[in-house]
């Protein structure tokens, strides 16, 4: 597609980066076709295709408000148009950097910064979150009902396995999880255990940085990135073999690392060394040798239904399909028909606080067709999707570690 | 200007929410173009209405004020067949998304224009039934559009196009009018205005809801991929294919460029050093498949197929076809834009245009990558070049007007299935003379005697085909000589 980004912007760095990504989409229109929003309001603004061109007319020097500012808003940043696009247009990276120009021209409503900044200021941090969260379950009765869905019961942390193994890897305990569901890095722990293979974590570690990166924030999300790199250097010297993120959210952006800190003099190689080392726990999984679960779910008896949701940021952003499938069929589950299994739950981050409405909506048809086929469980690999899912799901929704976990356990006490 | 779009925008917003009617540049901009993306229009207002009744009432304010409408489904044409006009209104049909009813025992399906192509066969796939016609764009493309420009697609060699596969229409005419044409079955008493519908690229009138013919997903599928060293190999391997008394279900050629790029996307396997690959897919009953899959790969190692690979399993099928049809964007991988032709030819004449195009592409200085439904002869080439290069879309446009010329000239035609919107108005002026074109430019007129829906598409008016013909002298007869030069 023709450009003719405006001068100044074209001697920056991100400038020069959207122009030749914005020179690579032909406006097919494919992407559309595959945008959760596009398909919920059939309007050219709410679909990639439109994105693309609101960035491309505000870096080109066109006068921006807040239209501009509300159709990037509504982008979910799931990704499934890059899966789409056969032109190879690098959407999220051309959404970051329209989304930081856009949001350094047009003043947000006082509202909007306040939740923005709160969004910032308690998710990323574990001990504010988890008091909050706390106090939410303790309070649930006078709650709302909306939110009262949204807060998870808590859970009776399980034991660690303290077994040491010669091989060893390291887990990212995260920010909203340890709180929401600690279950599922002492699930992994124990499924990696069953294997032969000794998780740790690196207590100094804490958000990957998604939050702040995606509020446009990217220099507080440096922040978050750079500490997590320190706390991970000495295990990765001492030869840890991988990076384990059991949340497809964070395994995506801690995979991005080197690049968001290609220019930091400091870190720029241990960045890129993070993200080599970094890998969802599926990939982990599918090498394994997993016929010691699918006896175990034999014994147990009728092989349990199970519903996979494909995070996007699995899927779309990490670009890994099939492969959570491949290891639940290995492990002796039946996977029901999921139809649109392309498309967003609407949990994307912080997007079902921020667009309410719309998350809301993409919640209703992704729980359609999760259920459609009737499994007896859901399953899926990222903390948000599970906790959006759950707070509507007829079916109990569990992390696929905690699937494998659990048929461990169950196979124990039947020997 | 504004004064018109205010006043306009007001009437409309009499029934429409504000984020229906679009008037703020920042809004509009977006919509200056469909996938044609060279030919840009800021449209004077943007309507996205949801029902019939809103298109009727647009359309009589429209009328009362006497101003043209153009519409647009997903904005996939590659012919400029959705360009806006600058005191036009752009009205979307992206929110008519739904498929009204599935009539699996009729085998047809009642659904509104902006339904994807794709999610039809998607949608009836639970009945064993699917929608044959497959554009290219078939993930995206709205088949409002498929209608409007008679789409085809990779398995119309076997199962035709739009028109052969829709049985009845409900269109908006300027009058505000509703009208059913055609019917549930094959065949009505009087003029066939079905088929004159379909392909008329939005000029008689607005398509709110189409009834089209649904098939059995066949028992088997099976696609065999050949590759050549020369193209004329491989053009004559096509010959024969067709010759021999196979209708397969889709026989499709790329060169070299397009297989390289096509590869890149999908990364399907396809052979990165032949000069053509020929993909053939016959479907059916199995013990016909596996019949006539061996036969064309006699035929293929006949005509001197370097390699030949049949898809193992239905996973293997899709994805050899997904890279040809993302092939179009695909080629950005090669160079920054793509100008793509639609011309059709005999299918004997394909060694000697495809030789032609070479040296077209060797004169012009800008490279071509080759995507052909070589089954039934409708080529297309992709005119690689970067926009950002002053005159270079001025030279691919040149270029790609020799190349539709070229196609007449062995007794062709100018389009195949993209139509000719505003891209190939002037190759119109050189297939159709004035008796033709004033034919047409009647029944234009006996639908909308004010020229308000889509003005300026598909058919050239006669004065720029006299203005025109007066630059292209052919053999000193000077074209359309009865036409008042200026």
């Amino acid at each position: 597609m023709q450009t003719s980004i405006d001068k100044l912007i074209k001697l920056t760095q991100p400038g020069q980066e959207a122009d030749a990504i914005l020179r690579k989409c032909v406006h097919c229109g494919f992407c559309n076709a595959t945008c959760p929003t596009y398909q919920l309001l059939g309007d050219e603004l709410d679909g990639p295709r439109g994105r693309i061109y609101l960035i491309k007319q505000a870096l080109e020097g066109n006068a921006v408000t807040r239209k501009t500012q509300t159709h990037l808003d509504r982008c979910l940043n799931c990704l499934a148009c890059e899966t789409t696009c056969p032109s190879g247009v690098e959407y999220h990276r051309l959404l970051d950097i329209g989304r930081n120009w856009v949001d350094q021209h047009v003043q947000r409503s006082a509202y909007d910064n306040v939740r923005r900044k709160l969004l910032r200021g308690i998710l990323p941090y574990k001990r504010r979150f988890h008091f909050l969260l706390s106090l939410g379950q303790m309070m649930s009765f006078i709650l709302p009902d909306a939110v009262k869905r949204a807060i998870p019961a808590r859970q009776i942390r399980s034991p660690w396995p303290d077994k040491q193994h010669q091989r060893k890897m390291l887990v990212l305990d995260g920010c909203v999880q340890p709180s929401l569901a600690p279950n599922i890095n002492t699930a992994t722990a124990r499924v990696l255990a069953a294997l032969g293979i000794s998780l740790v974590k690196a207590d100094k570690a804490g958000c990957c940085g998604a939050v702040s990166w995606h509020l446009s924030a990217p220099e507080e999300a440096r922040v978050f990135m750079r500490q997590n790199i320190d706390a991970w250097w000495p295990f990765i010297e001492a030869g840890i073999e991988a990076i384990v993120m059991t949340a497809s959210g964070c395994g995506s952006v801690v995979k991005e690392y080197g690049a968001y800190l290609a220019d930091d003099k400091n870190y720029a190689q241990k960045a890129r060394r993070v993200s080599e080392l970094t890998k969802d726990i599926s990939e982990i999984l599918v090498n394994e040798d997993l016929s010691f679960f699918n006896n175990t779910i034999k014994n147990i008896g009728k092989p349990q239904r199970v519903a996979f949701h494909a995070p996007c940021t699995l899927q779309h952003g990490q670009k890994i399909t099939g492969v959570v499938e491949t290891i639940l069929q290995q492990a002796g589950y039946e996977l029901t028909h999921v139809p649109d299994a392309h498309l967003c739950c609407g949990s994307a981050g912080t997007y079902s606080i921020l667009q309410k409405d719309l998350s809301q909506q993409l919640l209703i048809n992704k729980l359609k067709s999760l259920e459609n086929d009737h499994p007896d469980v859901i399953v899926t690999m990222n903390i948000g999707c599970l906790n959006h899912l759950a707070s509507g799901a007829n079916t109990k929704v569990l992390h696929v570690v905690e699937l494998l976990e659990k048929g461990l356990r169950q196979g124990k006490s039947l020997n | 200007m504004s004064e018109n779009r205010n006043t306009l925008s007001k009437q409309f917003l009499q029934f429409l929410p504000d984020n229906a009617v679009l008037t703020h540049n920042e809004d509009l901009h977006p919509y200056e173009c469909d996938g044609l993306s060279a030919y840009r229009q800021v449209p004077l207002v943007v309507v996205i209405p949801e029902t019939i009744e809103h298109i009727v009432r647009i359309v009589n304010i429209c009328r009362k004020t006497n101003t043209p409408i153009v519409c647009r489904g997903a904005g996939t044409s590659v012919s400029g067949g959705a360009l806006p006009l600058e005191n036009g209104v752009l009205l979307s049909l992206a929110k008519f998304n739904r498929i009204l009813n599935i009539d699996p025992v009729n085998r047809l399906a009642c659904v509104q224009p902006g339904v994807r192509n794709l999610a039809i066969s998607q949608a009836t796939q639970s009945y064993g039934l699917y929608y044959a016609p497959d554009p290219s764009s078939q993930i995206a493309c709205s088949i409002g559009g498929n209608v409007a420009e008679n789409a085809g697609g990779v398995h119309c060699l076997k199962y035709g196009l739009t028109v052969h596969n829709i049985l009845q229409l409900k269109i908006v005419t300027i009058e505000g009018e509703l009208l059913t044409l055609g019917g549930s079955g094959l065949d009505g008493p009087g003029y066939d205005l079905l088929a004159l519908l379909t392909g008329s690229e939005g000029m008689l009138g607005i398509i709110v809801e189409i009834v089209v013919k649904l098939l059995p997903v066949p028992e088997c599928a099976s696609v065999v991929l050949a590759a050549f060293d020369e193209i004329e190999h491989a053009g004559n391997a096509v010959t024969e294919i067709i010759a021999s008394g196979i209708i397969p279900a889709g026989l499709e050629m790329m060169d070299r460029h397009a297989t390289r790029a096509a590869e890149e996307y999908v990364h399907a396997g396809y052979p990165d050093n032949a000069a053509a690959i020929l993909l053939c897919e016959l479907d059916g009953i199995k013990e016909e498949v596996s019949a006539q899959i061996s036969q064309v790969k006699d035929i293929l190692l006949k005509h001197r197929a370097v390699q030949t690979r049949i898809a193992k399993d239905e996973v293997e099928r899709q994805l050899l076809w997904a890279g040809r049809k993302g092939a179009f964007p695909a080629v950005v991988r090669l160079a920054p834009d793509y100008y793509c032709m639609d011309g059709t030819i005999p299918r004997r004449k394909l060694a000697f245009v495809l030789n032609r195009i070479s040296e077209l592409s060797e004169e012009y200085q800008l490279a071509i990558a080759n995507v052909f439904h070589a089954g039934d002869g409708n080529l297309h080439p992709l005119i690689l070049y970067d926009a950002n290069k002053p005159g270079e879309l001025h030279r691919s446009e040149e270029l790609g007007g020799k190349i539709l010329e070229l196609c007449l000239e062995v007794g062709g035609t100018i389009t195949g299935e993209h139509g000719v919107g505003v891209e190939k108005l002037n190759q119109m002026c050189v297939q159709f003379d004035t008796l033709e074109l004033s034919q047409f430019h009647a029944i234009k007129h006996a639908f909308d005697p004010d020229e308000l829906l889509n003005p300026g598409k598909a058919v050239p008016s006669l004065h720029r085909c006299a203005e025109l013909g007066a630059m292209h002298v052919h053999e000193g007869k000077l074209p359309f000589p009865d036409i008042e030069r200026f």
